[in-house]
């Protein structure tokens, strides 16, 4: 086939772009027009933002890099790519962090104006790469994009920095030309987000086109690419985050159980978005409150609980290690609570806006004393509705706070999601006690051993309940210590009956083999890419993720101990697989990787390749910085 | 669709009495809602009450109980929520709902319950280390938002359940367990940490002072937004004495100064002293001396910022102890206004349509 200008057109099964610029450049927005594209058009689609936690770090710095990797498919994917296959580098620093992920003969767009000497000198280029060869390996694109874009937003008006502004517009312009894509839903969206501002929108809107026409007119490009859409499985679609399908996923537990939510929470990154988008659905009662630290959140959440609504609280591990008395407080009065955790690079600050699964013990054990909650973790942002509405349907029939753990990963990716039915979501049941007669706050019902919940307002069920320990059954103050161990027993023995209220540990593969995967939250994409890729070859290999943590499905201990060997993938240090080892006594090995991003497919493929007694794989080969993860780690500057 | 709270919730207004009723006017909503009317005794609960023998906590537990059926609540829509220390356990002695919480946070506990509740009269209890100190954070925030809530802080100076350490309260240089040598930490005004909080109500009354507390929670009671109560109180194990120099019977007349708003500041057991503004000043004078009338003396405004600062710093010994209500103002408060956005947002968009809201956006469905 031939192009408009005489290029040839070649269709692939997948791409993978990541666009990277200063974190002032727009490189978010760009990649998430990009990702809205793709999704509209019908291809898979999985994104990986990464951006520092400056907002905006100097500029043309390494630590102000900012990049966005989104990966589109015409077959189903799981992961936003190991690798790009596609650069946009707006500026030498920019191509200095993300170049070591770049596989050979990849392709580098880069913006040729921004590499002048003094952007080069300050990320310690002492040669201009674009000119010194040292950019062999790669199919180097050079474009003056500033040069063009400002030639092409002459005459309406526009400052200079107003015109430097819109240059990601003419990148994605020019992206949109090379994958053959309508230009049509970003011109919409920015008349819409302009609206108010005519010649912000005329600026932008001449920017992408300027991009779009550059690549038609211009012979640099001697291929066009077209990834057609996927055969995803029929329904209505959108694109979503994870931050915003649990958003959705609350509101839509709220309107399940028919009660007011109530969101208490302090701004923390990367969970602030829940709070952002729980408080514009006023009309569906929900009632947020910005309180003035994590403990006033929760404390709030846990006011609102005893009321009788939905109290929950959402932050970052740091702020779990600020909510952990009061965690203990719900636990101690049996009152449902929700604590969603978006887990961030730790200790301490750490990396706020880097990817981490290390808080999985800080929830299940980071309080004095035992004291048991339930865990769920979703596995793929649009899974985060479908647990949201899970997390509450246990909180509210066993009488418990339940901990939410997504992640950074998880919070900012976007994929595909298929919206569901509402007469399709689960309902919930809940109910107040209302009658006084026999009524004693802490008896408990048989089957869930949760006890009533009597909200003030309720004529003859005045009580009093606090955090000191309470008698079994009568709910008074207690210091017997034959109740103490009786309620320390009741309060374990309650979360651990929800294993028989929650499906059975899935295995994908084999139910008995040569190695299992064990994994759970964000891991899931990197870790079933790489067991089909395995299974494809004949392995005796199978992957099972968790989404309850605690406590774990009821067949957990009988999933393991049918391979031989166990493999437990975690971005933390070894979490899940020391709550495996030690309930189980199966000598499950860890693999992990504490960098602030997500897996790639290969790393995971490598190692089952290892502990399967083979060599590394072909296709890891074809990627040889999978080996060397984040070479780009001079970017990671975020604190 | 999701704004019932449960089974029981009645609607705001037949349940949330508006506590404007006049003092002196006990029971006239309960009255007016044919409830039956509620006396001292059915706030007590069945608990033993266990605070050291002679503890001024007794006092201010009394007359809690007593006040409790002015309002008009039925006593299952009043709620009594404290924290950690000797003062947390009040609400195990009320017949009401109570909730005992953790140190320093049950302000934030009730403003999340006021927050989905408004229909619901709260009181907070807590003491000077569990409001000042470990929810200092909490009492200004809660003040400064105008929650809906009473809180009721002893003052007693000192830690006493975890026996006598110094509290943010306790005098320079005070020794206890925990300060050997004195402390080396200036005590806060509590009154003007209120003050700087912005808080709509701020009093100040004395455990011993019976009918006075009386009055003063009567007020705070009927109070619409976030009340500061301090009561000073004595912990006769651990601070014995705490504020004797101006509480006790023979003293308290000459070096308390008991407000009332639009009346002029006198005190004394003669009545003959007063306060007066020497510039921005506060300073004592005599009446009858140097041709001082009562004219001359300052009069109190409960809604004056200024006069509200002044008696917010002014203290034994160099002053006599203002006790009263120092400050009273209408604002809207949080949950009010809270409620407010919520109903303006359904009426400019409708009540929320989950179907709608889930495929907001650009969507597109796949047929094959």
């Amino acid at each position: 086939m031939s192009g408009s200008n005489g290029q040839h057109e070649r269709q692939l099964e997948r791409v993978t772009i990541r666009f990277a610029g200063d974190s002032g450049d727009g490189m978010q927005l760009t990649g998430t027009q990009f990702t809205r594209n793709a999704a509209i058009f019908g291809n898979d689609i999985s994104t990986f933002p990464d951006f520092p936690a400056e907002i905006r770090a100097p500029a043309g710095s390494l630590p102000g890099v900012s990049g966005f990797q989104l990966s589109f498919s015409s077959t189903e994917i799981h992961t936003p790519g190991d690798a790009p296959d596609v650069l946009v580098a707006m500026n030498p620093a920019a191509l200095k962090a993300n170049l070591g992920e770049l596989p050979p003969g990849g392709a580098l767009v880069v913006n040729e104006d921004a590499f002048t000497t003094q952007n080069l000198t300050k990320v310690g280029y002492a040669s201009n790469p674009l000119t010194d060869g040292s950019l062999k390996q790669w199919n180097v694109f050079p474009v003056p994009i500033s040069t063009l874009n400002s030639r092409a937003l002459e005459g309406i008006g526009l400052t200079n920095k107003q015109v430097d502004l819109t240059k990601n517009f003419f990148a994605l312009g020019l992206m949109f030309w090379l994958y053959e894509r309508s230009m049509d839903g970003t011109l919409k969206w920015i008349e819409e987000k302009f609206s108010k501002r005519p010649e912000i929108a005329e600026g932008n809107r001449r920017a992408l086109k300027a991009g779009y026409n550059f690549g038609e007119t211009t012979e640099l490009f001697h291929e066009r690419y077209i990834v057609p859409p996927a055969k995803l499985a029929p329904g209505t679609y959108r694109n979503i985050t994870g931050n915003e399908a649990t958003a959705l996923g609350f509101v839509a537990a709220s309107q399940l159980a028919k009660r007011t939510l109530f969101y208490g929470s302090y701004p923390i990154t990367p969970a602030s978005d829940i709070l952002h988008q729980l408080a514009s659905y006023k009309n569906f009662g929900v009632r947020t409150f910005q309180a003035e630290d994590e403990i006033a959140a929760i404390g709030a959440a846990i006011g609102a609980a005893y009321g009788g609504a939905m109290g929950m609280t959402g932050t970052s591990g740091p702020g779990i290690a600020l909510k952990s008395e009061a965690i203990g407080l719900a636990i101690m009065v049996e009152l449902p609570l929700v604590v969603i955790d978006v887990q961030r690079a730790g200790p301490s600050t750490g990396m706020p806006t880097k990817t981490e699964q290390a808080d999985l013990l800080q929830v299940m054990f980071g309080r004095n004393s035992d004291s048991p909650l339930a865990i769920v973790a979703p596995a793929t942002p649009g899974e985060c509705f479908q647990y949201a509405i899970e997390a509450w349907r246990l909180a509210l029939k066993y009488m418990t706070p339940v901990a939410f753990l997504s992640d950074a990963f998880l919070a900012t990716g976007a994929e595909p999601w298929p919206i569901p039915r509402i007469e399709d979501l689960p309902s919930i049941e809940v109910s107040n006690r209302t009658e006084a007669k026999g009524f004693y706050p802490y008896a408990r019902d048989e089957r869930t051993l949760a006890r009533p919940w009597a909200v003030p307002g309720t004529p003859g069920l005045e009580h009093r309940i606090g955090g000191l320990e309470k008698a079994d059954i009568l709910g008074n103050v207690s210091y017997d210590p034959d109740n103490h161990d009786r309620m320390q027993r009741l309060r374990q023995a309650k979360i651990a009956g929800i294993a028989s209220d929650i499906p059975p540990l899935d295995v994908h593969g084999p139910a008995e083999g040569d190695l299992l995967i064990l994994g759970w939250g964000s891991s899931y994409g990197a870790i079933r890419s790489a067991v089909e890729r395995l299974q494809g070859e004949g392995h005796s290999v199978a992957h099972a993720h968790l989404r309850h943590l605690n406590p774990f499905p009821a067949n957990t201990g009988e999933v393991v101990r049918s391979f031989r060997k166990v493999l437990i993938p975690e971005l933390n240090l070894g979490q899940l697989l020391m709550l495996v080892r030690s309930r189980y006594l199966v000598d499950a090995v860890g693999y992990n990787k504490v960098r602030g991003k997500p897996f790639r497919i290969a790393e995971i493929e490598d190692e089952a390749r290892r502990l399967l007694g083979g060599r590394a794989s072909k296709a890891s080969k074809a990627t040889p910085e999978a080996v060397a993860v984040g070479a780009g780690g001079a970017s990671e500057g975020g604190g | 669709m999701a704004d019932t709270n449960g089974a029981t919730t009645k609607s705001a207004t037949t349940n949330g009495a508006k506590p404007a009723a006049p003092a002196g006017a006990p029971n006239e909503l309960a009255a007016a809602n044919e409830l039956p009317v509620l006396t001292r005794k059915d706030f007590v609960s069945d608990q033993e009450v266990r605070w050291c023998p002679g503890c001024g906590d007794y006092s201010i537990l009394a007359q809690t109980q007593k006040v409790m059926p002015d309002f008009g609540y039925p006593k299952e829509n009043i709620v009594f929520i404290s924290g950690i220390g000797c003062s947390g356990r009040l609400p195990y002695y009320m017949n009401t709902y109570g909730f005992h919480t953790i140190h320093g946070r049950a302000p934030a506990i009730a403003t999340g319950l006021k927050a989905t509740r408004p229909d619901l009269m709260v009181w907070v209890i807590t003491g000077d280390g569990d409001a000042l100190s470990i929810g200092g954070n909490h009492l200004i925030h809660t003040l400064r938002r105008n929650v809906d809530v009473r809180i009721v802080m002893f003052n007693n100076r000192i830690y006493g359940l975890t026996k006598g350490q110094a509290s943010p309260t306790s005098e320079l240089g005070k020794v206890t367990k925990s300060t050997p040598y004195g402390t080396v930490d200036y005590p806060v005004s509590p009154l003007a940490i209120a003050l700087a909080a912005e808080a709509t109500f701020i009093a100040r009354s004395v455990d011993t002072h019976t009918e006075h507390m009386q009055q003063t929670l009567d007020r705070a009671g009927r109070h619409r937004g976030g009340a500061f109560v301090e009561v000073l109180q004595n912990c006769n194990i651990f601070n014995d004495g705490a504020h004797r120099e101006f509480t006790d019977r023979e003293v308290r007349d000459d070096r308390t100064l008991v407000l009332e708003h639009g009346k002029p500041m006198i005190f004394g057991k003669d009545r003959d002293r007063g306060i007066r503004l020497h510039g921005h000043e506060p300073e004592i004078v005599t009446i009858g001396q140097d041709g001082i009338t009562e004219a001359d003396l300052l009069v109190h405004d409960e809604t004056d910022p200024l006069i509200a600062y002044m008696l917010a710093h002014i203290y034994w010994p160099q002053f006599p102890v203002p006790v009263g209500v120092i400050r009273s103002i209408d604002k809207p408060t949080h949950d009010q206004m809270l409620v407010e956005q919520l109903e303006q947002a359904t009426a400019a968009r409708g009540q929320g349509d989950l179907r709608k809201l889930l495929n907001a956006g650009e969507t597109w469905t796949v047929t094959r």
